[in-house]
């Protein structure tokens, strides 16, 4: 036992229908991912470091749902939040509602690493991301075309919540077609093929044994400008202890209610579970009728993640040479 | 079983010479809370709007950390926030960065009940509370005297620390004890259960004295300033950054449902193993009706009662003061 370990993922809750194509890049950003904290890893790099490294990587690029190709909220402006956590000390740190923020992640480590707080929002954290240097960008640079695509369909579905016929608007990424079985496939209300989950984030575990997580996102489609989801609840979204690192992803409203990050820390420490029971165990019985995934590693070299929705977008590597990269189950 | 109720007017480092005049007002207060809680669970008063009206009466007093008398921001700002959860069905809401809202409590209980979200913050909080049509006034009424000498010994204290040639670092930090030695009081808190064993918990906050603008505690977030399921309901109260990293409240549940302590045992533990001496207090109620108030400050502001005619108002350990 032991030796490095990194997961990394890019959201649960994968519409069923997700063209091959858009499949075919997702495994593509997560094994380059992957293999960004592997290098990193290889070269001694800490926990907390490999995993604001490749979420940072995971942010920039505008597949998934943060920083740039952050979802939109009803504003059709981007709100983005983060957190990252590191195992030894339990020091954490948190953002949400930045806007011109590049990299979310970095600023969370900067709450953690600069300031006497652990958590700074909004106007506040926008005003400590500009004292502290970091880079800035206009909101228009996380927005994309896609997304603007998805919001207008988001409201949609929301005027007409229990009618089964989505108006197919020509949207060529996701399966407009199929919209009656997808109206059978919702998560927070709306249709999969609109909900787009994809919160990012990462787990790792150095060959010293410590562990350290990180998650970020711009959230909800169409949520209230304002709205703060799981991601950056230390707890909730992410977690990290002397046993082990945990990000979650899914309907945030259960995530929150579980505590799942937590959660599976506690059934490790307070239950003796190991890292798969635990994580199996969180899923079964700590989400009640909520929809999530999570990836997690242990001090021990383990990796393990588990989902109840369908499909997570995910990778993972450990130090004996084994690498895995996947959306279903 | 029976029903039982315990609050907090918050935990730190309150001298034992804490003159009359400031004791005083504040165990009035609580014994004021403590009946109305009471009251309202004897006419058989749900648990979730229990703990709202009696955090709505602390959050009205000027003489605690929320609501009117909440701390200042560094700005000379207050910035204030809340939780409300309820332990059968889990439902939350919270809020934060709010400047208007009378009873920040309330709001979260809005958001809870009428949003399809959990939490709200800042602008977006604010608006929300004008659409709910939310008592707000204007933002200087939450402002007091005392708060605004305390900000102002808070920075001197900050000054006299740059002076020493050493950087201030996070480990350093520390809040100076005022003339009155109440600096550090955060928080005010009620956890409830009745009869049938329904469950809930409410948290509210100024946050810290000196915070910087956009900072956020431990109250708002659900394990870590308040908490309830179906075992037991949690109020924390404390260093917000401690209480988030040790997700205070949502381990005393752990601790009952994963190891099988009592509510006693897990409290007395995360309160002693799990948060740093001098970081930290709770009040916690269980679904059979025991309730548990510990902390490992100088004092925590606190009182309970139970079905069985117990009650117990108090400041530093082993208080009996009734």
């Amino acid at each position: 036992m032991g030796g490095w370990a990194i997961a990394v993922h890019g959201g649960a809750g994968v519409d069923p229908n997700l063209p091959p194509q858009r499949q075919e890049e997702a495994k593509q950003l997560l094994t380059r991912c992957l293999n960004l904290g592997i290098s990193a890893l290889r070269s001694s790099l800490p926990a907390i470091d490999v995993v604001e490294l490749v979420v940072r990587e995971l942010e920039s690029d505008p597949l998934f749902n943060s920083g740039r190709g952050s979802a939109l909220t009803e504003k059709g402006t981007v709100e983005m939040e983060a957190s990252i956590m590191d195992g030894p000390k339990r020091r954490c740190g948190a953002v949400s509602g930045l806007t011109t923020v590049k990299n979310p992640i970095s600023l969370a480590r900067l709450v953690m690493d600069k300031s006497p707080h652990s958590y700074m929002a909004f106007d506040g954290a926008e005003e400590f991301a500009r004292r502290q240097g970091v880079a800035l960008v206009d909101n228009q640079y996380f927005i994309t075309e896609e997304n603007v695509g998805m919001l207008k369909l988001a409201k949609e579905a929301n005027s007409i919540l229990f009618d089964y016929r989505i108006p197919t608007v020509g949207l060529e990424t996701c399966s407009a077609g199929a919209a009656s079985v997808e109206a059978a496939l919702q998560m927070n209300g709306l249709p999969l093929s609109v909900y787009a989950p994809e919160t990012v984030g990462c787990v790792v575990v150095d060959g010293q044994g410590r562990c350290a997580a990180g998650t970020s996102t711009g959230g909800l489609m169409n949520k209230m400008s304002g709205r703060i989801g799981d991601s950056p609840l230390i707890g909730a979204g992410t977690y990290a202890g002397e046993l082990c690192g945990v990000s979650c992803t899914g309907e945030g409203e259960a995530i929150i209610r579980g505590t799942l990050a937590r959660d599976v820390a506690a059934v490790m420490e307070y239950k003796g579970l190991g890292l798969q029971e635990a994580v199996d165990f969180v899923i079964k019985e700590r989400l009640d009728e909520g929809m999530a995934g999570m990836i997690a590693v242990s001090r021990n070299g383990e990796v393990a993640y588990g989902f109840n929705t369908t499909g997570m977008f995910r990778g993972c590597a450990t130090e004996d040479g084994f690498m895995e990269v996947g959306i279903w189950e | 079983m029976g029903w039982a109720i315990a609050l907090h007017g918050g935990a730190g480092d309150i001298p034992l010479s804490l003159p009359p005049e400031r004791r005083e007002p504040r165990e009035a207060a609580l014994r004021h809370c403590l009946q109305i809680g009471v009251a309202a669970l004897q006419t058989k008063r749900p648990p979730l709007d229990v703990v709202e009206l009696v955090v709505r009466e602390l959050e009205n007093n000027p003489n605690f950390n929320a609501g009117r008398g909440s701390v200042l921001t560094t700005d000379g700002t207050v910035e204030m926030e809340a939780c409300i959860m309820d332990g059968n069905t889990k439902k939350c809401g919270a809020v934060s960065g709010l400047t208007t809202v009378v009873n920040p409590i309330s709001l979260a209980r809005l958001v809870m009940e009428k949003t399809p979200h959990i939490y709200l913050a800042f602008d977006g909080a604010e608006a929300f509370a004008r659409e709910q049509g939310v008592e707000t006034v204007d933002a200087s009424h939450f402002i007091t005297p005392e708060n605004i000498e305390r900000l102002k010994q808070a920075k001197e204290a900050n000054r006299v620390q740059i002076d020493y040639t050493q950087p201030i670092t996070k480990d350093m930090k520390k809040e100076t004890p005022t003339a009155d030695g109440d600096s550090q009081i955060g928080t005010v808190g009620c956890v409830a259960v009745d009869t049938h064993g329904n469950l809930a918990a409410a948290t509210s906050t100024g946050g810290m004295v000196n915070k910087m603008v956009g900072r956020i505690g431990d109250t708002p977030i659900v394990g870590a300033g308040n908490y309830a399921n179906s075992l037991c309901a949690v109020s924390a109260t404390g260093k917000g950054e401690a209480i988030i990293r040790s997700t205070v409240a949502r381990d005393v549940a752990a601790l009952m449902e994963y190891k099988g302590l009592s509510l006693d045992e897990a409290a007395a533990y995360v309160i002693s193993e799990c948060a740093p001496r001098g970081t930290a207090g709770l009040v916690a109620v269980s679904a059979t009706g025991e309730v548990t108030m510990q902390f490992n400050t100088t004092g925590m502001f606190r009182a309970c009662a139970s079905e069985d005619g117990y009650s117990e108002i108090g400041i530093w350990p082993n208080s009996m003061q009734n």
